[in-house]
């Protein structure tokens, strides 16, 4: 058996450590959002001659006015992504800009992918998106409140929210950016994480109805050892799948599988040291979980 | 919770081979309407283009408003009540009433049989709201009188939204209602969609006025700019013949001076007006005007009674085929916005596609071998049931012909890795069981009945997000929500019934084999 418990205090010293870095981070540095947010246009392109470069469309596209610009390779050596504000939401932008674009590279390109979103749709989208998250934070702790006694569920919620947190901070921190699927990723964490949380504290229960005399302390440890094959490899095959998304799924599923990354490996960890910890701290005993039986 | 009966061995391969079939429709064809269906495939995976329209509605809410003040002052004049001082500011109405008819003018707007504020009972409300501020009187549309008079606009928008995109020609567009001001269009496989955007951005309302000399007209003048930017010119708002009044538009070539011009046919009213106008009109400059601005502004010579004219303007034949198209389509009430547009490329959707297949064949070889090594037989079981349950979930998809994304993709894949969850939980159980229980039978039953609620728990936590993404995600996202939902589903039935039932078969042959995981 592993001493688990050992650590507690250690990693909860980390877990806050990160999260407080983290929000630092993202009230003083903020994320990196992407036109889905914050409004622009976006343009993925296809180069077939070595003229086309980074710096060369760097120079065609800040010639035209177009406000802020960030160009940058996409994958592949001759496949680029453009990004630029289009303040003005200009209407036949993309046309004067494949004008622009002709006369300098001829017909050595092509506009594999083109987004713009306007001000207001990002506006929204942000909105409810945030609503999306919040829902289902929300939503989480219902559901673990109603299956659960009340020490349990501020543990879940706490991991769930370390999770979130702690990977929005690794964007934050690398400047990564956050689009529509990153969104999807964070909820399908929140999905995960409290899965992983939930079959830990099925087994906290269980023991507890059990044993009367094991202090929780120790049968934290002894339930996160029972059903630790379980985590290991279903966070294994788990993560195995979004290794496989992230190296060949292509560019566009990069941001998201690596949200999933983070987000599986946080969860599995939080659901350890955050979840139980919570329930030791409360001194959850065996009359906690006999009191709600005895009401129900 | 290892016995199947004959009858559920049954049922369960009949169902698993049913979804099966109508996942390989995907495939082959099929004859019959019900195994032919397939799964669509969205525009980040076949390509086209998304555009979302906003109905700018400002205009028409000016426009009904002025109307209303010709409707307002003629009705309360029936009724020898002065309505003066009459302006409209800021989508209100104002105007000024004496004392003595004020309260006769409030009772009159909100009467529930109105003849000028119509009364909706569904929503308890009127069309105009009417308000005392002393000095005026201010009326302006209520909540419901903007709904409705949106919706309506939208009605009409989509309407020649949807003739517009037929014109053009593209395959399968979907054109869909947003909220009550927006628009949808999908266009499968286009991946320029300039000349749609054009098209869709011309609000295309032509009229046919005089050009006059003086600036005081009884229907009042206008400055109107010309489209090639010649000086502008007065322009009466008398409206001669309007887009309305058209039948038929086609661009030809005039082969006299080959110029590509617009050649049209009016109705019955329209030739009847047009003829009394070119005829009185004989030696003045007829202007075409299109959203505002004069095309051009021909010298009427000669009466023209036949209904049917030309409208030149040094066009390109393009842009005559345009006009002509826009002119045949009819105008919009409302200007349209594009405020959201995402087009994506047929070959990168195919690369998305192959780069999706190739992640699915890794992700899935990665977990059967990781099973495997760790559970060898049993893991052999988890990996058929994962082959089977990545079927099913297929089937599923196929018979409600729901549309896969890029994300959706990502979904199922993941869906594949957390699948093998349940199996986990049950197996680790049952070595937990086999620790204090020799029988094989009682240790297998009891892994199965006491990782019944986590199993629950755990499934119901990713489905409770799959659903919120559901509702709240857009386009490809909602994509992913499907798969990964549906996945939930397929996971615990195929976990539940086929899992468990070669579980059971190969327990109860080899129950006296000493430990069997």
């Amino acid at each position: 058996m592993i001493a688990f418990n050992k650590y507690y205090n250690h990693f909860n010293i980390l877990s806050s450590a990160l999260i407080i870095i983290s929000l630092f981070l993202l009230i003083f540095k903020g994320l990196n959002f992407g036109i889905d947010f914050k409004g622009g246009t976006l343009i993925e392109l296809r180069s077939n001659e070595t003229k086309i470069n980074v710096s060369s469309l760097r120079d065609k596209f800040s010639q035209m006015n177009l406000g802020d610009i960030s160009v940058k390779k996409f994958g592949s050596d001759n496949d680029f992504l453009i990004k630029f504000e289009n303040k003005d939401n200009k209407k036949n932008i993309i046309s004067d800009i494949k004008v622009n674009l002709d006369k300098s590279f001829g017909n050595n390109y092509d506009f594999r992918r083109v987004e713009n979103v306007g001000p207001k749709v990002s506006a929204e989208l942000l909105k409810s998106g945030v609503i999306a998250i919040s829902l289902s934070l929300a939503i989480m702790l219902i559901y673990i409140w109603v299956r659960f006694e009340w020490q349990f569920s501020l543990g879940a919620i706490l991991a769930l929210f370390h999770d979130v947190i702690v990977t929005l901070g690794v964007f934050s921190l690398f400047g990564l950016e956050i689009n529509l699927s990153i969104i999807a990723a964070v909820l399908t964490i929140v999905g995960y994480s409290m899965n992983d949380t939930v079959v830990i504290f099925d087994r906290v229960r269980e023991n507890l109805r059990k044993y009367s005399d094991i202090k929780i302390f120790e049968l934290t440890n002894i339930s996160i050892n029972e059903t630790l094959s379980r985590t290991i490899i279903t966070s294994a095959t788990t993560l195995l799948a979004l290794l496989a998304i992230y190296f060949f799924g292509g560019e566009i599923l990069k941001g998201f599988s690596l949200a999933m990354i983070l987000g599986v490996v946080f969860g599995t960890y939080s659901s350890i040291y955050i979840a139980n910890t919570v329930l030791v701290r409360l001194r959850v005993s065996q009359k906690t979980v006999l009191r709600e039986d005895d009401s129900k | 919770m290892l016995y199947f009966s004959k009858l559920r061995i049954v049922f369960i391969s009949i169902l698993s081979l049913l979804f099966i079939l109508i996942a390989s429709s995907n495939l082959f064809k099929f004859d019959d309407s019900f195994f032919n269906k397939k799964i669509n495939l969205g525009l980040d995976l076949q390509g086209g283009s998304y555009l979302l329209l906003e109905i700018d509605n400002e205009p028409v809410i000016e426009q009904k408003l002025q109307n209303l003040t010709t409707t307002f002052r003629n009705f309360f004049k029936d009724k020898d009540i002065k309505l003066s001082n009459i302006k409209i500011d800021n989508q209100n109405i104002f105007f000024y009433v004496n004392e003595e008819n004020k309260q006769k003018v409030i009772d009159i707007f909100q009467d529930e049989n109105s003849d000028i504020n119509p009364y909706y009972p569904r929503f308890k409300s009127h069309q105009l709201e009417i308000e005392d501020l002393g000095l005026n009187l201010k009326i302006n549309f209520s909540r419901q009188g903007l709904i409705n008079l949106k919706t309506s606009s939208q009605d009409q928008a989509i309407e020649i939204v949807r003739r517009r995109v037929d014109e053009v020609g593209t395959n399968e567009p979907n054109i869909l209602k947003r909220g009550n001001s927006r628009i949808l269009v999908e266009l499968p496989g286009l991946d320029d969609p300039t000349r749609i955007k054009s098209l869709l951005g011309k609000t295309a309302n032509l009229t046919f006025r005089f050009v006059t000399q003086n600036d005081e007209e009884r229907f009042g003048v206008e400055k109107l700019e010309y489209e090639d930017g010649t000086p502008s010119v007065n322009v009466s708002k008398r409206i001669i013949i309007s887009g309305e009044n058209l039948l038929d538009a086609q661009p030809k070539m005039d082969t006299q001076n080959n110029q590509t011009i617009v050649s049209f046919t009016l109705d019955r009213v329209g030739a009847k007006r047009f003829g009394k106008a070119t005829s009185t009109g004989i030696g003045k400059q007829l202007a075409i005007v299109l959203d505002g601005k004069i095309i051009s502004a021909p010298v009427v010579r000669d009466t023209i009674a036949s209904g049917a004219g030309q409208i030149s303007g040094g066009f390109t034949f393009q842009s005559a085929t345009d006009l002509a198209l826009l002119l045949r389509s009819g105008a919009l009430p409302a200007p349209l916005e594009i405020i959201e547009e995402r087009t994506v490329g047929p070959d990168l959707g195919q690369d998305s596609i192959n780069a999706g297949m190739i992640a699915l064949t890794i992700g899935f070889l990665l977990v059967i071998v990781f099973m495997f090594v760790k559970y060898r037989f049993f893991g052999l079981i988890t990996n058929v049931t994962l082959i089977i349950n990545l079927f099913i979930l297929l089937g599923v998809l196929t018979l409600f012909e729901a549309t896969l994304t890029l994300p959706g993709i990502a979904g199922i894949i993941l869906t594949v890795g957390m699948a093998v969850d349940a199996n986990v939980l049950i197996f680790e159980r049952i070595k937990e069981e086999l620790k204090q229980e020799k029988n094989n039978i009682l240790a297998f039953d009891g892994g199965y009945t006491k990782s019944r609620t986590a199993i629950i728990d755990a499934n119901i936590t990713t489905l409770l997000a799959a659903i919120i993404l559901f509702f709240m995600g857009s386009g490809p996202v909602k994509g992913f929500a499907v798969t990964l939902g549906v996945g939930i589903f397929t996971t615990l039935f195929s976990v539940y019934f086929i899992a468990r039932l070669f579980t059971s078969l190969y327990v109860t042959k080899n129950k006296h084999n000493g430990k069997l995981i």
